[in-house]
């Protein structure tokens, strides 16, 4: 037997009536703007005249009672449920709804909309209870079935509301008063939990709606966000979704990157560094399609929602939880527009190779988020002449050799996005992400002391003589060869972009695998 | 409007105080929110600003009740007249 909800109401004369009473009860949840509420309450009247005195009999009413009443000239206590309490607490969902309770409070039964023999049945079992006759009913007059109206309680933004401010709600964020006068926008400002541009205000409601795109628990801790190391619940990640401007069905997404965000391989704390890094979430697997996201023209670029604003709710969640301010502990001395976030999807459709996912150990339909601590900008490589992999993979480690500074070889993870226009050149000799990288090692492979800081341009590093302690001194150590990338799995590839245009983009690197690997997390799906 | 807290927790919201002037000129509002005896207190302030900063000119301004916001009007009008207001709170 389902428990009811306890409740105290007061009916529209002021009295209250409090449930469960110690008497059988009949509840029935209407509103005034529903034609079936209009029909039931003749019969509804007309019950509580036959029983009464003998049962507690409550209409409980959602919105204009005053009306309900003047209209059906009702004697039943029609109970004030305009702030909807109750019929959320009783999961109301059409009215007119009605249910038949036990003196302990225990549901007997319960049915929505009107329904003349669900009635008959009642009164019959009501008069057997009470002793009393039925009451004198013209069932002429009313239809066979009259289905009901949607119940206030679940209109949209009220039902959020709602669940919000429930008793058992989920929400546990400290909620912030803003002043009916202050402009929240502003206010948001004020308080510095914007990154510049202006947020959504992640009211109880939106929040509410953001967590419906997960089925994980609000309150789950799922790790400490560096550089402060605050602890990151589910709930914390949604209001930073609110305000980036994601869209529900991006959650499973945003709380995969934060858990990559949160782990001590990708090491978050590294992002303070005047170096300027940012995180970079690269998104593969079918949820690409389902949040419509664009690996196609301008996929580095602004104008899809998705990537704009799964990229924005990370750098969004390290601020507000990582404490990662500029000015503050964030001492980027130029930073990137990636400050803003990054998150590109691959065009897998579009690659003859295995996308990145794939590469990295998981199945072609996970969904799966890689997470990059790089340089942040993307910086293009133009290449409109080579006909061959071969010429053409070689151009693309030139255009590589510039990370960092062009002298400065040996370095650690980057992200190569590769056109499909290039990508059909590579493909073409059939060459592999393999023999790509192979290529971009070999053609950037100089001799060490080439790479030495002169009188004519520096480097990386301390002083020319530290560097060349660093590589050796003998000949034989200054004429070994040595690539652009410590090794060739650091170069990470995708391909990405529009139809037209000859040229890929490198994200150059940020440090070796001593300062951050790339991660990746399966996204869990709700679908 | 309420906001859910988007951070850790761990600072208190804080709301940035207006700049501070060196020296006291110019003009200062008196607001009597209406409320039992502020005028009391409010024009014994006046008679002491007076008294001491002759150049300092003092305004008096009232709002219909202590229940309510000041109206729109009345406060652009103190923001156009004012340097510095003081308000009588509580009782």
């Amino acid at each position: 037997m389902t428990s009811l909800p306890a409740f105290s109401l007061a009916d529209l004369d002021g009295n209250r009536h409090s449930f469960p009473s110690s008497k059988t009860s009949l509840l029935c949840f209407v509103r005034d703007e529903c034609e079936t509420c209009h029909l039931s309450m003749p019969v509804i009247e007309a019950v509580y005249r036959a029983y009464g005195d003998a049962i507690d009999l409550w209409a409980v009413g959602q919105e204009d009672n005053e009306k309900l009443r003047e209209r059906h000239q009702a004697t039943v206590p029609i109970l004030d449920d305009t702030a909807l309490k109750v019929s959320f607490a009783y999961q109301v969902e059409i009215v007119p709804t009605i249910i038949l309770a036990a003196a302990d409070g225990t549901q007997i039964l319960r049915w929505e909309a009107f329904h003349k023999e669900d009635w008959k049945e009642l009164i019959a079992r009501l008069s057997g209870l009470t002793d009393r006759p039925a009451p004198a009913i013209d069932w002429d007059k009313f239809p066979e079935l009259r289905p009901g109206c949607g119940s206030r309680s679940v209109e949209p933004g009220v039902f959020e509301r709602l669940t919000a401010e429930a008793d058992g709600s989920r929400l546990r964020a400290r909620q912030i008063e803003i002043g009916e006068r202050d402009d929240p926008f502003e206010f948001m400002f004020e308080q510095g939990l914007t990154d510049g541009l202006p947020v959504v205000p992640p009211t109880p409601e939106r929040v509410v709606r953001m967590l419906a795109g997960t089925r994980r628990d609000p309150q789950e801790v799922i790790g400490t966000c560096a550089p402060n190391y605050a602890p990151v619940t589910i709930e914390k990640i949604a209001i930073n979704a609110v305000m980036a401007g994601c869209k529900p069905e991006y959650m499973p997404v945003v709380i995969a990157a934060t858990e990559a965000l949160c782990t001590k391989e990708f090491n978050a704390h590294a992002l303070v560094s005047t170096y300027g890094p940012s995180p970079v979430i690269v998104v593969n697997g079918p949820i690409r399609h389902r949040l419509g996201m664009n690996m196609g023209i301008n996929v580095l670029g602004h104008g899809n929602r998705a990537n704009a604003t799964i990229g924005r709710a990370i750098k969004l969640i390290l601020r507000n939880l990582g404490g990662l301010r500029p000015g503050e502990i964030e001492r980027a001395a130029l930073g990137s527009p990636a400050k803003y976030g990054a998150c590109y999807p691959e065009f897998e459709e579009r690659s003859p190779w295995e996308p990145l996912h794939v590469e990295r150990g998981f199945e072609r339909n996970d969904s799966v988020v890689t997470l990059f601590s790089l340089e942040g900008s993307p910086h293009q490589i133009a290449d409109q002449t080579s006909r061959t992999a071969r010429a053409l993979a070689g151009s693309l480690g030139l255009g590589m050799e510039c990370g960092w500074h062009p002298k400065t070889h040996g370095v650690g993870d980057v992200l190569l996005v590769i056109s499909p226009e290039h990508v059909d050149t590579l493909w073409r000799d059939r060459w592999s992400k393999d023999d790509v990288r192979k290529r971009i090692q070999e053609i950037t492979s100089r001799p060490v002391r080439e790479l030495l800081p002169t009188e004519d341009y520096g480097g990386l590093g301390a002083m020319p003589e530290q560097v060349a302690l660093r590589h050796g001194r003998t000949a034989e150590q200054l004429n070994r060869m040595m690539p652009k990338f410590k090794n060739a799995k650091n170069i990470h590839i995708i391909v990405a972009g529009g139809p037209a245009g000859k040229w890929s983009s490198v994200i150059n690197g940020f440090g070796d695998a001593a300062v951050s690997v790339p991660v990746s997390r399966k996204i869990e799906e709700v679908v | 409007m309420r906001i859910l807290d988007p951070t850790d927790e761990r600072v208190p919201v804080r709301r940035s105080l207006a700049a501070r002037p060196e020296g006291l000129l110019g003009t200062v509002g008196l607001l009597d929110i209406n409320k039992a005896r502020g005028d009391v207190m409010l024009k014994r302030v006046q008679q002491r600003l007076n008294e001491l900063l002759p150049n300092v000119a003092v305004k008096y301004y009232r709002k219909l009740t202590p229940a309510r916001p000041a109206a729109d009007d009345l406060r652009q009008q103190m923001l156009q007249e004012c340097d510095f207001v003081i308000e009588g709170l509580a009782d």
